[in-house]
């Protein structure tokens, strides 16, 4: 290898590393002005000027957590639990049956869910408004729970997965006289763990972070999602310019996800490529 | 024979809760859309009036629909090349022996984490009139930018904060990818004395196809539905002068503040057409390309 290609490959690290630090410092510059801005005073806003606080204020965070923010926290908590739970349990079963029990109409009923991820759910928007309606659900919980209860998307992925997963363990379960509903809870899924966690993680994201199901069907500012509220956060404190306080909120309400990742990181990106279905 | 029927059943059983939930929250949405769409609503009186085909050509002669459509396609076309490219580029980089990559990782992808709300609300404070972006704009070439009450800028905050939030994921799909381009065609076009640069464009991308395929068309389908951000900028109104009116926000207009549940619908069922539509022409000229090459 000549001097000349040697220098041509040191150019081109450095070029690609300066692009991705780059890249790095501009994903963090807005939450880094965020955070900095969550704990300014109004006053210091209004003002302008420096990066960094002139005099550290924990006003905005002081102002949310006296508002119903905390309500609004603990509303997606439950809601976010409570729906990745069921889908966990059921879109696990559904994909367990399409991989393993022979059933009629199997193949028929897999295809008809198959057409059925193409829909686009503006098409479903408004008449499911509807039906929530009609069942008197509007404004509740359960409305949000009911309708993301489940989801092909992932039932497709257990299916993958079960397709893969070792026959012996649940022979051996058969034998040893287990119904297929006890081996599927003492058995397949405490061996079906590491699936199962990618599945918590973006169930749990996407409703901790859904924002158009709760702005139809629930109403009143008690029963608000975080993210809901966080909209309503803005609208009132935005005219005052405080954005002290939006931006307290909008910081706060990213911590919960925050940790989850810093915990479950490896899964984040690892399970990031199974669901895409590329593979 | 007893096997078999215990089969069935079981195969129900577990398939139950899913059944329940699908035919209850998006077949019988569906055939309600169906029904719907020719239909005047009145959800006040629960009245329906059959208007067959009225909401469609309502649609068609309504400027706010075809503001909508323009902002919308607009929107398709500016964000889904440029995501997709910079998400391919920086997986190469990441994929190309770096040191510190999974800590790069780590940092890139907490704006796919982020809720759309709380993203909006921190870009709109960035370029809020007096937020970072309009004061460093200002300080560097003495010029005071609006950009959320400009009409011609709003929709640009947006496509930003999109490209931003979906870069990320689509780099990790990419970077899985590239893990499975075999080492040996870098080294034969190293070999015929191609650069980094070139083998970039004649092995990487190439190779790269079926991925791409698949992070256009998901970039599209996610275009073509954007929501959250346009509401949120606009308080649900769309605009400053419906340039941020984009397809679902006027559905969702439609539905809640003119409570015309049937144009709504219909509505829905035109866009989901166009996606349909767009989706295929994208993939049979992509596949066609992939053919040639």
């Amino acid at each position: 290898m000549g001097d000349h290609m040697k220098k041509n490959n040191i150019t081109l690290r450095i070029i690609v590393y300066t692009i991705l630090i780059a890249y790095s410092l501009l994903t963090l510059l807005p939450f880094g002005w965020s955070v900095l801005t969550s704990f300014k005073t109004t006053a210091e806003i209004a003002g302008g000027g420096t990066i960094f606080p002139e005099t550290w204020s924990l006003g905005g965070y002081k102002t949310i957590f006296e508002s119903q923010y905390p309500t609004w926290v603990l509303n997606s908590v439950i809601v976010s639990l409570v729906v990745t739970i069921l889908n966990l349990i059921f879109n696990t079963m559904a994909g367990y049956a399409f991989a393993r029990i022979q059933f009629k109409g199997r193949t028929l009923v897999y295809s008809a869910m198959l057409m059925l991820i193409m829909v686009p759910t503006q098409v479903t928007m408004i008449p499911s408004y509807i039906v929530i309606s009609d069942l008197g659900l509007v404004n509740t919980h359960m409305s949000l729970v009911l309708t993301t209860m489940i989801n092909i998307a992932y039932i497709f992925m257990m299916r993958q997965f079960f397709i893969n997963f070792p026959r012996d363990v649940e022979e051996a379960a058969a034998v040893d006289g287990l119904s297929k509903i006890g081996t599927f809870f003492r058995i397949v899924i405490p061996n079906a763990l590491p699936a199962i966690a990618t599945q918590a993680i973006f169930v749990f994201m996407a409703i901790w972070n859904e924002f158009m199901k709760p702005l139809l069907f629930i109403t009143s500012p008690d029963k608000y999602m975080l993210t809901q509220g966080l909209n309503a956060l803005s609208k009132q404190f935005m005219n005052a310019t405080a954005w002290d306080v939006i931006m307290a909120g909008a910081i706060f309400s990213i911590i919960p996800i925050f940790i989850i990742y810093i915990i479950l990181n490896k899964y984040f990106i690892q399970s990031n490529d199974k669901t895409t279905g590329v593979k | 024979m007893g096997g078999k029927r215990y089969s069935n059943l079981a195969g129900y059983t577990f398939l139950f809760p899913a059944i329940i939930a699908i035919v209850a929250f998006i077949l019988t949405p569906i055939a309600y859309a169906f029904f719907l769409m020719f239909f005047q609503v009145d959800m006040l009186s629960g009245e329906r009036t059959f208007v067959g085909l009225g909401n469609f050509t309502e649609i068609f002669s309504d400027p706010k629909f075809w503001a909508a459509f323009e902002n919308t396609f607009k929107y398709v076309i500016v964000v889904v090349p440029i995501q997709t490219t910079i998400a391919m580029v920086l997986a190469a980089l990441l994929n190309s022996k770096v040191k510190f990559n999974r800590a790069f990782l780590t940092i890139m992808f907490i704006p796919t984490l982020t809720s759309s709300s709380a993203m909006t609300l921190i870009f709109m404070w960035l370029f809020n009139n007096n937020g970072l972006v309009v004061n460093l704009i200002d300080s560097l070439f003495g010029v005071k930018m609006q950009f959320l009450t400009n009409p011609d800028l709003a929709l640009t905050v947006i496509m930003a904060m999109n490209i931003f939030s979906t870069v990320p994921h689509f780099m990790i799909v990419f970077l899985a990818g590239l893990q499975d381009i075999p080492q040996n065609l870098y080294e034969a076009a190293a070999i015929d004395g191609a650069n980094k640069v070139k083998q970039f464009f004649n092995v990487t991308v190439p190779q790269l196809m079926p991925i791409s395929f698949y992070v256009i068309t998901m970039g599209l389908i996610g275009c073509f539905q954007i929501f959250d951000q346009a509401f949120i900028i606009s308080d649900g109104t769309g605009g400053p002068q419906n340039s941020t009116l984009t397809f679902t926000l006027y559905i969702y207009q439609l539905a809640f503040t003119s409570n015309d549940m049937g144009r709504a619908t219909a509505l829905a069922f035109i866009l989901g057409l166009i996606i349909f539509a767009v989706t295929a022409i994208v993939n049979k000229t992509l596949k066609a390309d992939e053919v040639n090459g």
